[in-house]
């Protein structure tokens, strides 16, 4: 089955040419069913890879090589797909979610008229992340992270017709550029100094590498962790995530929540012997992850739009697992991926099933007490606030768990400020649940009418997600629990924690019992606070923190408003003056030569024969006196 | 003395940028055609004289075909003259300009 | 100085003494005359070399063909000195340095080169026979196509010399 990996790519590029060239013939069922199945066989395939890949026999990372991709002198880069444990694990994610995904948007999307270019998207969306995470050169990778860049932008400029939509796309693909620079200048760095880009190759050098050029692992790191920022939207790339909750909320569940912003993290995780080399650089994302983590969480305390909350949620979450590969947990790290697109996308698809029973209503100061009449979704929702908040039992708890308790290890105080910022998680998810689902409903009676439960395409998913958020935290126990961490022995052969510090059982249970209980408290807070809430305007604290702490009007002045005056100088200066006149120029030149030289055509013989005797002097000078 | 075939490089010489000169110079139109004529002739003699140099008949030949091709043309030409003089009763170069732009 | 030299000397002076002519004179038919009698020395220029048939046709065709046709159409527009028009002072200067300067050059040119030396003694190359057999074996399609040449002239010179006889236009008012 490995050798046929290329089929799990291969089926959502077929499902993206079918709705991509019919898009306007094909019905919309059709559509739908084409482009969930194909997620389906890919899923299929994948679970059968992964089967293999788990079992005694498999022997270490297959490379499946498709075609010779760039050959030129010494260079030599194949289209290859590399099939190891990390690569298997994230085809199950993205397969599976993607797939329960694909089955929500079939209902959700099922009254608009552009559903099957947005099922073509969605394929190619997955197409491009399968590229991504199954590349056995660091170029496929990049293949597919332009390419889900792109998707990105189709997907939240969906609704073209809307300027804001459209302006949003536009600032996600600018800042996911930006950090596309550094993943590039990245690779060059590593093609210079180790003449290969393939993972093997690279690692191998790697591993025999000498210690002075500790430097160099230094800033290549740093370089890669650059285009991780605007990808997975940290610290001072994040900007765009928020706003891209523009697009439909089954994109934002898939690509925002579980698929593309955790492709920052599969990356740093699948180079982490070069980051184990270069410790300066973990350190710097262990800030800005622990930075980004708690600044998003204090944002989405005052945010009223349901998916702008997520949103910061998102980067929040994002910030954890940053911190984590800072502190060299990486499996940590790759395991709060999993449960975190299990309970994000739980969250957002939850949030969508809101949006449509209200009609289109976003705001959750208008919602309240919607538990009455969607049951499914309230009660999946708050599976996933309890995941998220990280209450014992369910599958956000371990992964939150050991994180902080991989932070702790590292330094303490990194782990007493991610208890803050998991504190305020449990308070803003609380918040938005008992806004929305529970208390007296504050909408217009139009909006009351409409309320009911979501059919049952769009609920299955909820449930199967629910199910996993519950269940999915148990293959990563903490040491305390059990002796086999079947994550981190399963990802073993190929991510090598850094630094492991092994804590005492004593130091383990205090660390669990305090975020825990930090948690419990300000669930209870929210409960209290937002039972009978009343909302008024926001006044200091409170305003900065609903105004995003003005970081986008910072840009704005700082960065976006500078470069703007210096283009448009660069336009009247040097576009228009300066080549627009030279080529200006040289057409009048020639049109007043013309005119010059028209004169000569005066129609008088005499002169022309003037003319010619003058060329024949100048004719016989040059050839008797200058030619040597 | 003998003849220096130099000699009649300036007797050609002269005679040509005679013509030039009077092409140059006058303004009646069939005037000019007459020192074009000049200037044909003094280039005959040119090649006369080449060929009693190195031996060759064909410079000859040339000259031969040089006033088969000047007879040609003072037919023609002169019949584009008249036919302008019926149209401008006049001969001036000045005022044969329809040429201009 | 031999016979060859004095004829040489007097021939030149005549040619170049009524090309003078030619250009200076203010009369076109004074101008025609003086141009037959440069074409008179240069045969004789040509006898001296012993090219005798292009003396001949010199004659025949420059002096007695062309130049006549001159002198018709000069006796057609009934030119003589007191219409012919004179160009400005400055011009004339310039067409006379210009050929002069052109003179100068090539003076120089030749100055600088090699020229063989002229024989003196009589070559036969001249004579109308051999002549004649160079140009009916070598030359003998320019010979061939200069007679399309001369159709062609002949009829463009007909073709340009009639008068249009468009007939007048006439309008007619409808009433």
């Amino acid at each position: 089955m490995i050798n046929y990996v290329y089929l799990v790519p291969l089926f959502p590029l077929i499902g993206f040419l079918i709705n991509g060239i019919f898009w306007n013939k094909m019905p919309k069922t059709l559509a739908g069913l084409i482009g969930s199945g194909t997620i389906l066989a890919s899923f299929a395939v994948s679970l059968g890879i992964f089967f293999e890949v788990k079992s005694a026999t498999f022997q270490g990372p297959v490379i499946v090589t498709l075609f010779d991709f760039i050959q030129s002198g010494k260079l030599n880069i194949p289209f290859a797909f590399q099939v190891d444990a990390l690569s298997a694990l994230f085809l199950l994610i993205i397969t599976g979610v993607g797939f329960l995904i694909h089955v929500y948007s079939t209902s959700y999307m099922h009254h608009d008229e552009g559903m099957v270019k947005y099922f073509a998207y969605l394929n190619l969306f997955v197409f491009s992340m399968l590229l991504l995470i199954l590349g056995a050169n660091y170029l496929i990778m990049f293949i597919g992270w332009e390419g889900v860049g792109l998707c990105s932008y189709l997907l939240i400029g969906f609704w073209f017709k809307n300027r804001d939509y459209t302006n949003a796309a536009k600032k996600a693909f600018v800042m996911n550029r930006i950090g596309d620079l550094g993943f590039l200048v990245g690779m060059l760095l590593v093609l210079y100094y180790f003449g290969t880009l393939s993972y093997k190759d690279f690692f191998g050098q790697l591993s025999a590498a000498p210690a002075n050029m500790s430097s160099v692992y230094g800033w290549i790191a740093l370089c890669f962790f650059i285009g991780a920022t605007g990808k997975s939207a940290q610290i001072p790339l994040y900007t765009w995530l928020p706003d891209a909750m523009a697009g439909p909320t089954p994109v934002s569940a898939l690509i925002h929540a579980a698929t593309m912003v955790t492709a920052g993290i599969y990356m740093i995780a699948r180079s982490n012997v070069l980051y184990s080399l270069a410790p300066g650089t973990l350190h710097i994302v262990a800030i800005i992850g622990l930075a980004t983590a708690i600044l998003a969480a204090t944002i989405a305390i005052r945010q009223y739009d349901i998916k702008k909350v997520l949103a910061y949620s998102t980067v929040s979450q994002l910030g954890f697992m940053f911190l984590a590969l800072g502190v060299g947990a990486y499996t940590t790290a790759v395991f709060h991926v999993m449960t975190h697109a299990f309970f994000k996308a739980l969250l957002f698809l939850g949030s969508g099933s809101v949006i449509h029973a209200m009609g289109g209503e976003q705001d959750i100061r208008k919602m309240g007490g919607l538990g009455r009449h969607m049951r499914i979704t309230q009660l999946t929702f708050l599976v996933g606030c309890l995941a998220i908040s990280g209450i014992p039992g369910l599958s956000g708890f371990f992964s939150k768990d050991a994180i902080l308790t991989a932070a702790y290890a590292h330094d303490p105080i990194l782990y007493f400020l991610g208890v803050v910022a998991a504190m305020m998680t449990a308070f803003y998810m609380f918040r938005l649940y008992y806004l929305t689902f529970t208390g007296g409903f504050r909408g217009t009676e139009d909006q009351h009418h409409h309320l009911h439960e979501s059919p049952a395409a769009m609920t299955m998913p909820l449930v199967v997600l629910a199910l996993l958020s519950i269940v999915g935290g148990y293959v990563g126990m903490p040491e305390v629990f059990s002796e086999h961490n079947l994550f981190d022995e399963y990802l073993k052969p190929v991510v090598t924690n850094f630094g492991e510090h092994h804590l005492a059982a004593g130091t383990e249970w205090m660390l669990m019992g305090i975020s825990v209980a930090v948690s419990v408290v300000m669930i209870m807070v929210a409960f209290t606070m937002f039972r009978k809430p009343s909302f008024s305007p926001s006044t200091g604290l409170a305003k900065l923190l609903e105004n995003k702490w003005y970081v986008d009007e910072l840009y704005d002045s700082a960065i976006v408003r500078p470069i703007q005056s210096l283009s448009a100088l660069l336009d009247r200066f040097v576009e228009r003056m300066g080549i627009d006149g030279i080529v200006n120029g040289v057409g009048k030149t020639v049109k007043w030569g013309g005119d010059r030289l028209r004169l000569l055509q005066s129609g008088q013989v005499g002169f022309y024969i003037f003319i010619m005797v003058i060329g024949m002097v100048a004719l016989f000078t040059i050839s008797f006196f200058w030619v040597h | 003395m003998p003849i220096n075939s130099t000699y009649y490089l300036f007797l050609s010489l002269l005679l040509f940028s005679i013509g030039i000169m009077g092409t140059l110079t006058r303004r009646n139109a069939v005037i000019i055609f007459m020192c074009i004529e000049l200037m044909l002739n003094s280039v005959n003699l040119l090649l006369v004289a080449f060929s009693k140099m190195y031996g060759d008949a064909d410079a000859q030949l040339f000259v031969f075909f040089i006033m088969v091709v000047a007879a040609a043309e003072v037919a023609v030409g002169l019949a584009i003259i008249v036919m302008m003089y019926r149209k401008v009763h006049s001969i001036d170069i000045n005022i044969l300009n329809r040429l201009k732009n | 100085m031999d016979i060859y030299a004095i004829l040489f000397w007097m021939l030149s002076a005549m040619a170049v003494c009524s090309a003078l002519g030619v250009i200076l004179s203010r009369n076109p038919v004074n101008s025609v005359l003086c141009l037959i009698l440069t074409f008179f020395s240069i045969s004789g220029h040509y006898i001296l070399m012993n090219a005798q048939f292009l003396a001949i046709v010199n004659v025949i065709v420059y002096a007695g063909a062309i130049m006549v046709l001159f002198l018709f159409v000069i006796m057609l527009m009934n030119l003589n000195a007191d219409v012919e028009p004179q160009k400005g002072q400055l011009v004339q200067l310039a067409g006379v340095i210009s050929g002069g300067i052109l003179f100068l050059v090539v003076l120089a040119g030749i100055k600088a080169a090699k020229v063989e030396s002229m024989e003196t003694k009589s070559t036969d190359i001249g004579l109308i026979a051999n002549l004649g057999k160079v140009l009916f074996q070598k030359y003998v399609l320019p010979f061939e196509i200069s007679s399309v040449l001369f159709l062609s002239a002949m009829i463009g010179a007909v073709v340009i010399g009639t008068k249009d006889k468009t007939p007048a236009v006439t309008t007619e008012v409808k009433n």
